[in-house]
Order: structure tokens, then sequence, then C-alpha cells
């Protein structure tokens, strides 16, 4: 079986592109061109020169030996950490910004909840001489100061979304206005796997360069290039879609996915959208999210700013509804426990998002012998604030 | 299935341009709805068009998104919506058209939805995030089989054969977006808008034509008429309704300075 999109941008019942009319023609513009214009030799070569020269790929996949003596399996980190803006976020905005180039498009916008979407965007636009206006709610303005200052500091402007709760998935649905208002001149870089097709689908291509890249480094570190386990963590699920991509059809191969579970699952503060979440309508995409019986959708909540959204991508969605896909709900305290444990004994200081991954293994057994791939896919530099409130607890 | 409505096609029969109000359900408080209702019929608007407020509403501007809050915020939700129409409906005959999105439907249950509509005297549905494809797939069936049209929206940035699909499937009217952009009142029509009025128009869609987004004042309307079968005016009354005073006097006096 396949999970693949099909042509209507469908995965199972999930996906499709349920957006209003004046979205329409930028959005079946954009459809029919992102394959073939991506699938140009020249752009292959562009987009692999500048994750290679610019962004500092392949990422070492490196074996964890305290890790894995703590949890008595095998497992190696995948160090998307160390790209170049400290995410894997960046991945997508390069092969995003050269669509816009070669579509003509002269103006970029973005969302961006934590700011590390905004910031790899604001990045590639300052290499493409482009114009750059990234949409963040005013409460995340207010909490993610470094990240406004560095899309700044790159010639980006940030604009506050002010309606609703004032956060990621108001945001969003700046962008989408802006868009509405600007359908010829404005390319709109989506963050996550998200949103109407082709986006979950065009996003997670461009990530799937993280599971290409662990293939080769299995097969040279371990002979064969597959792991048991893949684990990676889920918000809107851009950095899961990405280390899963090339194992999707591999049954070999679990797949699981750590989603926010905030206070807990059963908390009205929680983002854990597979458990909490019901089929519905978000972003222009049918898909699991958080909303009231009445159909409004809810706030989540979580630590990580990265995970704190209401609905999962639609690829997501099919994976877990299949039984392909399992996921485990991490609280905002096992998020930084796992964040503190891997700063001690591997010197390595996670973002929080990647640290719900990393949390699996406390709620999972793995046997001795297998091999386990976390996708580590960003750098705690940004979460310092939210660290430094715990340092007397570790 | 053909579809029809006779309230519908008496409205549309007539010479006069039609003149339709965008409401917020459960705004500016939670009982205004049916009020408002009254006294718009009262005030001879031709048709309504209801907004069952929605926390997301993506095609929507400043004006329509905090009106939505505000009536979320006061309990609306949509059984309380279809209490209030089936209330409106002893002393309000004009058409209803109701709005709101797609997410809202599919957790009360299409089929469920059908029912309320029918029984609430519904005429017909604006689903904005609903795609033509997807309806005419999944819903049309559902839709015809309790005789509830859908009211296509086209852009300017509609092609000609985007247009022409919305024109087959769209009952009973086309709703024509006057430019591209959100909803929200806007001061003036551009040459630009005029000269997309006048495209569309020379097309000869078999379905009416109503205008609507950036509809604001008397000016604007009249520059929509002269191009389409009417206009529909969203954003300005929810300001004009938004002022102190009594709601059926605001009502009233904004329907003046329209016509």
């Amino acid at each position: 079986m396949s999970y693949a999109v099909d042509e209507k941008g469908f995965y199972g019942e999930f996906g499709g592109a349920f957006i209003p009319e004046m979205l329409y023609p930028n959005v079946e513009e954009l459809r029919t061109k992102y394959l073939e214009i991506s699938s140009q030799p020249e752009f292959i070569k562009e987009f692999n020169d500048l994750l290679r020269y610019y962004v500092g790929r392949p990422t070492p996949l490196y074996f964890a030996k305290n890790l894995s003596l703590k949890y008595n399996t095998k497992i190696y980190l995948k160090r998307e950490d160390l790209n170049h803006t400290g995410a894997h976020k960046v991945n997508n905005t390069i092969g995003q910004i050269l669509l816009a180039e070669r579509m003509g498009k002269k103006r970029i916008i973005a969302e961006t909840g934590a700011g590390q979407h905004g910031v790899a965007t604001a990045t590639v636009c300052a290499l493409k001489g482009l114009q750059c206006i990234v949409y963040m709610g005013e409460v995340d303005i207010a909490r993610q100061a470094p990240n406004v200052a560095r899309m700044k500091m790159l010639g980006a402007e940030v604009r506050p979304a002010k309606s609703g709760s004032k956060t990621l998935k108001d945001a969003t649905n700046e962008a989408i206005r802006d868009w509405i208002g600007n359908p010829e001149d404005t390319f709109y870089i989506i963050g996550s796997v998200v949103g109407p097709h082709p986006y979950p689908d065009m996003v997670a291509r461009f990530q799937s360069v993280i599971s290409e890249e662990i293939k080769k480094q299995l097969q040279d570190q371990i002979g064969r290039e597959y792991p048991e386990y893949l684990l990676a963590c889920v918000g809107g699920g851009s950095n899961a879609a990405g280390t899963f991509y090339h194992y999707l059809d591999d049954l070999r191969v679990q797949l699981f996915m750590a989603e926010a579970a905030g206070h807990g699952v059963d908390t009205d503060k929680s983002a854990a959208t597979s458990i909490l979440g019901t089929s519905g309508i978000i972003h222009g995409s049918r898909t699991l999210l958080m909303q009231t019986e009445d159909g409004q959708i809810i706030e989540p909540h979580s630590i990580s700013a990265g995970l704190d959204y209401p609905g999962i991508g639609p690829l997501h969605a099919h994976l877990l509804k299949m039984g392909r896909a399992k996921s485990f709900p991490i609280t905002d305290k096992e998020a930084v426990d796992a964040s503190f444990m891997l700063s001690r004994i591997e010197g390595i200081i996670p973002a929080l998002e990647s640290a719900h991954a990393l949390s699996i293994l406390e709620k999972y057994t793995f046997s001795k012998d297998e091999v386990v791939v976390i996708n580590l896919s960003g750098r705690g530099d940004k979460d310092l604030d939210t660290y430094m409130q715990y340092l007397d607890k570790y | 299935m053909e579809l029809k409505s006779e309230k519908f096609e008496n409205i549309f029969s007539g010479k006069n341009h039609l003149l339709s109000i965008y409401i917020t359900a459960g705004y500016p408080k939670l009982n205004d709805t049916v009020p408002t209702l009254i006294a718009l019929e009262k005030c001879g608007i031709d048709f309504v068009e209801i907004g069952m407020p929605y926390s997301d509403p993506m095609a929507d501007g400043t004006t329509i998104q905090q009106s939505s809050e505000k009536a979320i915020k006061n309990g609306m939700t949509l059984k309380i919506l279809f209490a209030q129409l089936t209330e409106a409906r002893k002393h309000v005959s004009i058409p209803f058209v109701y709005m709101g999105y797609l997410n809202q439907l599919m957790q009360f249950g299409l089929e469920k939805f059908c029912i309320e509509c029918n029984k609430a005297e519904i005429d017909a549905l604006i689903i904005p995030d609903l795609p033509m494809d997807v309806y005419e797939k999944e819903y049309k069936e559902l839709f015809d089989r309790y005789k509830l049209g859908l009211s296509f929206l086209i852009s300017p940035q509609s092609g000609e054969k985007r247009i022409k699909q919305a024109d087959r499937l769209s009952f009973p009217f086309i709703y024509q977006v006057s430019s591209n952009s959100i909803t929200g009142a806007k001061s003036e029509i551009k040459d630009s808008q005029k000269d997309y009025f006048k495209r569309i128009d020379k097309m000869n869609l078999d379905k009416p034509k109503m205008i609507g987004f950036g509809i604001s004042n008397r000016e604007t309307y009249n520059q929509a008429i002269e191009r389409a079968q009417g206009a529909i005016i969203g954003s300005a009354f929810i300001k004009a309704v938004t002022e102190p005073g009594i709601l059926e006097e605001n009502i009233e006096r904004f329907v003046k300075t329209i016509r």
C-alpha cells in the first residue's frame, strides 16, 4: 500500500484544498507548477548546492553512545539542529524560495509560531533579495523576542496577528488573508505539512532530504539502510514527514510520533491532536484538529511554541488512521526532563520540540539490538529562557 | 435535479435591483438575531445572508472577525441559531441565506444540518471554503435532497471555465466578489473593478449575480447594481449595529443611507 498523496491532494480521507474561490487561482498555479519546476535539473542542482554549502548538509547521523547505554538499545540522532538557522525548517524554505523565484514572485509571506520558520524564511529572502513579511501572533511576538529580532535583522517585516487567540493559527489566517489580497506577485511559504494541497506534499518532499540522508548514513554505519524505529515530534508535522518519507512503505520500520500533551491529555491545556482531535477542516485541509462540539477551533497549549498547533498534517492523520504510525503524548514536564537529560549525558541542548521525541525513550522499551533513529529537529538556544527557569531543579 | 425557489424567482424576476444584508448571528447580543431579521424585512431588504460566527473565518476582514468573536463569546451555537431562525420565521418571510464555514457543518452533522435548515426555512447556503468539485462529488446529492441550493463565489482572478462552472452549480445566484480581497468596507469602487463588473456582466450568465465584499454605501451599491442584479452589504452594516443606541433605529438609519 502506498502512503503518497493522490492526484486530488488526498491521503485517504484527509487532505484536499478547502479554500475560498479567491485563493483558488494562487493554489492552482502552485499545484500545476511545483512538481514540474522542482524536478528540473537546474532546480535540483541549486537546491542541493544550497543545502550543502549554505545550510551545511548532510547533517550528521550520530551514534549516541551514552544515550544508548542508558536505554539499553542503539540510538542514533539525526542532527537537524546543526543546520544553518538551527532547525530543519530551512530545508523547506530553500525549496520554496527557489520555486517562488522561478514563478516570478517578488513578495514573500509566511506565518510563524515560535519564530523558527519565520527566521528560516527571512534568511532565504535575504539570500535572494526578496521582500519578506512574516505574520506572527501578538502573543508569540511577546514571548519569542530573540527570533523577532533575528527576523528584523535579516530585513523582514514582522506583522502582528491580532485576531482570535493571537498565536500560530491566527498568524496562518492572517497570511492566508494577505494572499487573497495579493494574488499576483505574492508567494506564501507555509512552514509545515499543513494547509491546502499541494503544500503538505510539497513541504514533505523538500524535507525528505532528511530520510534520504538517514538511509545512506545507516548503510555506511551499520551496513543496512533501515532502522527498526524512527522517532520524531509532531506539531504540524514537517520534521516527522521528512524523517519518515523514504520509509513510509517500508514496513520493517516503525514510525513513532511525539505529540505535545501540555499539562496532560486529560486537562484543557494540551496540544495532543491525535488523541483530542476530531476530523474537520483547518487552514484548507481536511484532517484531525482540536475543536469544540460546535466546530470552533480550540487554542491548544504546549510549552513548546513549535508544537502549539491545533491541527496535524493530513499525511500524519492518515498514517495514524491506517495504523502505520503510533502517537505518544508527552507532557511539558517530560519534555523538559528529556532536554536536561540529553544536555547532561551527550552535551547536546535540544529544542523543546525535539525533546518531546526523546521522551519516547521513557515510554517504550526498545530491545538491545534494535536501531532507533531520533530526529533532533532543532537546537535549544531559542528555548534558553524556558530552560533557565528549571536550572535549579535538575 | 433542478432546484426551484418561488421566493427567489419572485425577487429576481422583479424589475428592481436587490439589496441584501449580511448579519453576524448572535451579534451584537446573543438574542439580537430575531429583532435584526424583523427590522431588516421591515426596511425592505430583499433577502438576508445570515452568518454563523466561526473562530477562524479565512475570507473575512477585521470587522466580521471581531463580530464573530463577540458572537461566539455571547454563546452563539448552531443549535441556538436554528432555534432563533425558527422563531424569526413566525414574523419574517424574506429569504434566508445561511453563510458559514464547512467545518461547522461537519461537526454538526451534514444531514442533521440540512433537516434543521428545512425546519427554519433556510432558502440557500453559502459555504465559502467548500470547493465546487468536492461539492459535486460529495455534497450535492444530499443538499439537493433537502432542496438547498449553494451560491458559489467568483473573483476577479477566476478564469472563464471556473465562472461557467460556478454558473452551472450555483443556486439561486452567483456571489460575485468585488475585488481580490477579504470582506471589509471600502469607500470606493476602482476603475479596474468596474471593468471586471462589465466583463462578467457581458458573459450573460444563466444565474443572477449578487456583488459583495467592499460594498459599503449608496455610491458603491449603485455602482455594483449597474452590472448585477443586486449587491450584498456586510461589514458596513456590522459597524452600524455596533454603534450605541437602539438596534432597530440603527438598522433603519443604515438602510436609508443605501436606498
